[in-house]
C-alpha cells in the first residue's frame, strides 16, 4: 500500500470519527474547540513548517480576528456568517501588518518583531474600549446562519464548525500542493537561489503571512461564535507559544501534524489533572495532586523534550519510519 | 516652572521612572546581546531569570535572614549557578540547530521555571522593603530625588560600563570577541571555548539576576515579573541591534526615558511606545540603529 491511500484512509477516518463524534457521546463543544486549535494549528505550520518563518505573533491574529467577529456579531447584529468573514478579513489584515515588518529582517530578528508587534496588539485590546479589558468582550449571540438556521443547538452548530474547519484545512492543502506552495517550500529549502531564480522572494513571503493570519484569524472567530466570548488570553503571546508547541508535537511541515500535536496538546492539558490524581494514587506521592494546577510546567517539560530529542514529532516520525520501512523492504 | 502644562518636578520624577526602567532594559539586553553573540541563542529564558533573581533575594530575606547588600552579589552566583546547568544540560545540545530551536527551548524552561515558582508563591506580588541605607528622599531644590531610584540607575549604569570594558579593552574580552567571529580558530589557538561558553551563559543570566535584586525593592516580586519585561527587551534588542555593546546600553536607556516621557504626556501609550519606535525603526533602518547592514 502507497502511502497516498494511506493518508486518504486516515483522513477519512478522521473525518467519519468526527461526523459521527457526537453520536459516540464526545461533548460537542469540546469537540469544537479542538477543531478550532487544529485549524489554528495548521495555519501556523503554513508559515513555519512550509515557509520557514517562525512567527510568534500568531495570538495577535487569533485574538485580534475574535474580538471582531465578536464585536460585529455582538454590537452591530450582523450574522454568523458575516461575522466569521470580518474575522478572517481582519487576521488576515493584521497579518499584512505584521508581515510587512518581520519579512524586513531575518530569522530570530523576524521571529522578535512579530512578538513585539503582538504584545502592542495585547496591549490595545487590553485598553481599547471596545474589548472589555481583562473580562473580554462576553455575551455574543450565536444567531442565525444566512439569516435561517438558528445555531443555538450545539449540535447544529457542530456540523457548521466542522464544514468550516473542513473547509479551512482543504484551502492549505491546495495551497501546499499549488505552485505556489513549491515556491515557498524552494523560499525554505534557500532563498537566496530561489532569489537568483527570478522569484520576488520577499511578496511570497508576504502573501504567505497573510495567508496563514487569515485563516489563524477564522480560527479564533469561530472559537467566538460557538463558546459566545473573545477572551483577552487569545491575545497574549502564551497563545502564541501555545500554536508553536502543537505543531511542533504534531511534526513541523506535515500537513496532518498540527491536527494531532493539537489534539495531543489540548486533551493533555484537559486532563492532566487526572492524570496527576492517578499517578498520585499509583506512586503515594502527595505533589502529583498539583500537577492539574501546575500545566505551564508540564507545557514547558513538553517543549524541552521536544526540541531536544524530538524535532520531527508525532507524525513527523511516523512518517519517516514508514519510509524507512519501505525502503527496507524496496532492498530485500 | 511648567513644560507644556506639565510642572518640572512632575516632569523629572516620571523621567527618572523611565531612567530606572530604562536600566533594567540596558542590563537585560546587554545579557541578551552578549549570550546571543557566543551561542547564537536568543535567550528567552531571561525574564525569568530576571525574576529569580529577585524571588531569590526575597527568599533569603524571609528565610535566612540575609540582607540585600549581600543578595547583590549572592543572587546573581546563584542564579550563574543554575545558568551553567541549563548550559550544560541543555543548551549544549542544540547550537548547530537552526536558532529558533534556542528560542524554542528556553521558552520551554521559561515556562517551567516561572510554573516551579508559580506553584510554591502564586501569582500576587511579594512584598521587599527598600534597604535602610537607601531609604528616604533627597531634596534636590528642583526635585525631590528617591534615594533607591537614583541608586538603581547608578548601580546599573557602573554594571554595564563595567561590562563594557572588560569585553572591548581586555585580553578576556578580546577572546570572547574572537570567539564570537570565528570560535573554530580561536579553539586551535587553545583556548578553551566550550568551557568560555558556559561562563558567558553563567555572566549573562548573572546580570539579569542582579537587575532582579535591584528590582526587587520597587517592582512588585512576582513569579510573573519577567513574562511582559523580556518582550519588551526583545523590541529593545531589535531597535539597537544586537552588534554592540554600547549600542544596548545606550538604547536600554534611551527608550526608558522615552517611555517616562509617553507616561507624562499620554499615558495610555506608555506601554506600547517602545513598540511605536521599533515600527519606525524598522522602517528607516531595518537593521536597527547600531546593527550593520549585512
Amino acid at each position: 500500500m502507497n502511502s497516498k491511500n494511506l493518508s486518504a484512509i486516515g483522513y477519512s477516518l478522521l473525518l467519519v470519527g468526527l461526523l459521527l463524534a457526537p453520536m459516540l457521546g464526545a461533548y460537542p463543544v469540546f469537540v469544537m474547540k479542538l477543531m478550532c486549535f487544529a485549524l489554528f494549528a495548521a495555519a501556523f505550520n503554513l508559515l513555519l513548517g512550509y515557509t520557514g518563518m517562525l512567527s510568534f505573533g500568531h495570538a495577535a491574529f487569533l485574538g485580534g480576528a475574535a474580538y471582531v467577529a465578536g464585536q460585529s456579531m455582538k454590537v452591530w447584529g450582523f450574522t454568523p456568517e458575516v461575522g466569521l468573514l470580518l474575522g478572517t478579513l481582519s487576521g488576515g489584515f493584521l497579518g499584512l501588518i505584521v508581515g510587512f515588518f518581520a519579512i524586513r529582517r531575518e530569522g530570530i530578528y523576524s521571529t522578535m518583531i512579530t512578538l513585539a508587534l503582538a504584545q502592542m496588539l495585547f496591549f490595545v485590546c487590553l485598553q481599547a474600549p471596545f474589548t472589555g479589558g481583562e473580562d473580554g468582550l462576553q455575551g455574543v449571540p450565536r444567531g442565525k446562519l444566512f439569516g435561517l438556521i438558528s445555531l443555538k443547538d450545539d449540535l447544529v452548530m457542530y456540523y457548521v464548525a466542522l464544514a468550516v474547519v473542513v473547509a479551512g484545512f482543504l484551502v492549505i492543502v491546495r495551497t501546499v500542493h499549488s505552485p505556489y506552495g513549491q515556491v515557498l517550500k524552494a523560499i525554505k529549502e534557500n532563498e537566496q537561489r530561489a532569489i537568483s531564480l527570478g522569484y520576488d522572494t520577499n511578496r511570497f513571503k508576504l502573501l504567505a503571512f497573510v495567508l496563514s493570519a487569515a485563516l489563524s484569524g477564522l480560527a479564533g472567530s469561530l472559537k467566538t461564535l460557538i463558546l459566545g466570548f473573545a477572551t483577552l488570553s487569545d491575545a497574549h503571546w502564551t497563545a502564541s507559544g501555545h500554536v508553536v508547541l502543537m505543531t511542533l508535537v504534531g511534526g513541523l511541515g506535515t500537513l496532518s501534524g498540527p491536527l494531532v500535536g493539537s489534539a495531543v496538546v489540548v486533551l493533555l492539558e484537559n486532563k492532566i489533572g487526572d492524570l496527576g490524581e492517578f499517578l498520585a494514587r499509583v506512586s503515594g506521592i502527595e505533589w502529583f495532586h498539583t500537577l492539574g494546577e501546575s500545566v505551564t510546567i508540564v507545557t514547558g517539560l513538553i517543549f524541552v523534550v521536544c526540541v531536544l530529542a524530538f524535532r520531527r514529532g508525532i507524525m513527523g516520525e511516523l512518517i519517516a519510519w514508514m519510509a524507512r520501512r519501505r525502503a527496507g523492504s524496496a532492498a530485500k | 516652572m511648567e513644560i507644556f502644562g506639565v510642572s518640572l518636578p512632575a516632569m523629572l520624577s516620571q523621567l527618572l521612572l523611565g531612567l530606572v526602567n530604562g536600566s533594567f532594559y540596558a542590563i537585560l539586553s546587554l545579557g541578551l546581546a552578549v549570550i546571543f553573540g557566543l551561542l547564537n541563542v536568543i535567550n528567552f529564558a531571561h525574564g525569568a531569570l530576571f525574576m529569580m533573581g529577585a524571588v531569590t533575594t526575597w527568599m533569603a530575606m524571609n528565610y535566612l535572614g540575609i540582607n540585600y547588600w549581600l543578595m547583590l552579589v549572592l543572587a546573581p552566583l546563584v542564579v550563574g549557578i543554575f545558568g551553567v546547568v541549563i548550559e550544560r544540560l541543555l543548551l549544549r545540545w542544540i547550537y548547530k540547530l537552526d536558532h529558533l530551536y534556542g528560542l524554542l527551548l528556553t521558552l520551554g524552561l521559561t515556562l517551567v521555571i516561572e510554573g516551579v515558582y508559580r506553584s510554591v508563591y502564586g501569582v500576587s506580588g511579594l512584598g521587599y522593603d527598600t534597604p535602610e541605607l537607601l531609604q528616604g528622599a533627597t531634596n534636590l531644590g528642583f526635585m525631590i530625588l528617591p534615594n533607591y531610584r537614583a541608586w538603581v540607575v547608578v548601580a546599573s549604569v557602573v554594571v554595564c560600563i563595567a561590562t563594557w570594558f572588560v569585553i572591548e579593552k581586555t585580553k578576556l574580552g578580546a577572546y570572547l570577541r574572537a570567539g564570537t567571529e570565528n570560535p573554530r580558530l580561536v579553539e586551535a589557538f587553545g583556548v578553551n571555548v566550550p568551557v568560555m561558553i558556559t561562563l558567558t551563559y553563567a555572566f549573562g543570566v548573572a546580570l539579569a539576576a542582579f537587575a532582579g535584586v535591584l528590582a526587587a525593592p520597587i517592582y512588585q516580586v512576582s513569579p510573573l515579573m519577567g513574562q511582559n519585561l523580556i518582550i519588551v527587551v526583545f523590541a529593545v534588542v531589535v531597535i539597537g541591534g544586537m552588534g554592540s555593546i554600547m549600542g544596548s546600553i545606550l538604547t536600554g536607556l534611551g527608550l526608558g526615558i522615552i517611555e517616562g516621557f509617553t507616561k507624562v504626556f499620554y499615558p495610555e501609550a506608555s506601554s506600547t511606545v517602545v513598540f511605536v519606535i521599533m515600527v519606525i525603526v524598522l522602517l528607516i533602518r531595518p537593521a536597527g540603529l547600531f546593527g550593520k547592514e549585512k
